[in-house]
């Protein structure tokens, strides 16, 4: 059973809802849907930002996420995959990327939607910089995404065993 | 050995442009090599590449380790830890 997958890298604000719809419209064997949308907050350190903007390594950007997804098909029995990462300037409250799975049953669609977004933070070549009191600066990553996404793979080396 | 170079977010700035094709010396094997040849060009290579364990590299658009061999790479990128998603 081949899943479905979609793996779009665009500049253009995207319509979670109608994306989801997508993934469910004229079938049913889909028991569960899960959406994740990350969004652009107004706020970085405590401090009230002007506007996000991504820069991104397009090709690798497309590869590395579409790599993802294929894992993700193979760890869980999904139905579907939608990954929309956007890139370029964004302001607080835009949407920033959306990861819609399905499945028949709940587990494999939270487990795939939260595997793709850890790996989205520390493995896709995009980069953050905000913008605060006329200022640009990068945004650093995180030890507790590493962290995030490390997880995964001492469950894989488990599954080895 | 030519090869194209491409840079990212503050490599990118630090270095002060996005790409440029550049003639490898023959003694300059690794990925982690060629940071270390790369930091010696100048003053904003030298800035870009200060901390090269804080910079990940790209061949081919595949995730690299500084110890992998350049040898027949026809691109290489060079960028901070990601923060995507």
């Amino acid at each position: 059973m081949t899943a479905l997958s979609t793996v779009r890298l665009q500049r253009e604000p995207f319509d979670a809802a109608a994306e989801a719809a997508s993934l469910t419209r004229g079938r049913s064997d889909v028991g569960a849907l899960v959406t994740f949308t990350g969004i652009c907050r107004g706020d970085e350190a405590g401090e009230p930002i002007a506007a996000l903007t991504l820069e991104h390594y397009a090709g690798m950007a497309e590869a590395e996420i579409e790599r993802h997804v294929q894992e993700a098909k193979e760890r869980w029995p999904l139905l579907g995959v939608t990954v929309i990462h956007r890139y370029g300037r964004m302001a607080p409250g835009e949407d920033i990327v959306l990861v819609v799975t399905t499945s028949s049953h709940r587990e494999a669609a939270f487990a795939a939607a939260e595997f793709l977004m850890d790996y989205l933070k520390t493995r896709a070549p995009f980069w953050k910089q905000v913008e605060k009191a006329g200022e640009k600066t990068w945004v650093e990553a995180k030890a507790t995404d590493d962290a995030a996404a490390g997880r995964w793979n001492a469950g894989k080396q488990q599954a080895a065993k | 050995m030519s090869i194209k170079l491409r840079y990212f977010a503050w490599v990118r700035e630090r270095v002060g442009k996005p790409e440029e094709d550049i003639e490898v010396p023959a003694g300059v094997t690794t990925v982690g090599e060629l940071m270390g040849w790369l930091a010696s060009r100048g003053e904003e290579y030298a800035h870009a590449f200060a901390n090269p364990k804080v910079i990940r590299a790209a061949i081919d658009r595949t995730h690299v380790k500084p110890q992998t061999p350049i040898k027949g790479a026809g691109e290489i990128a060079f960028f901070p830890p990601m923060t995507g998603g």
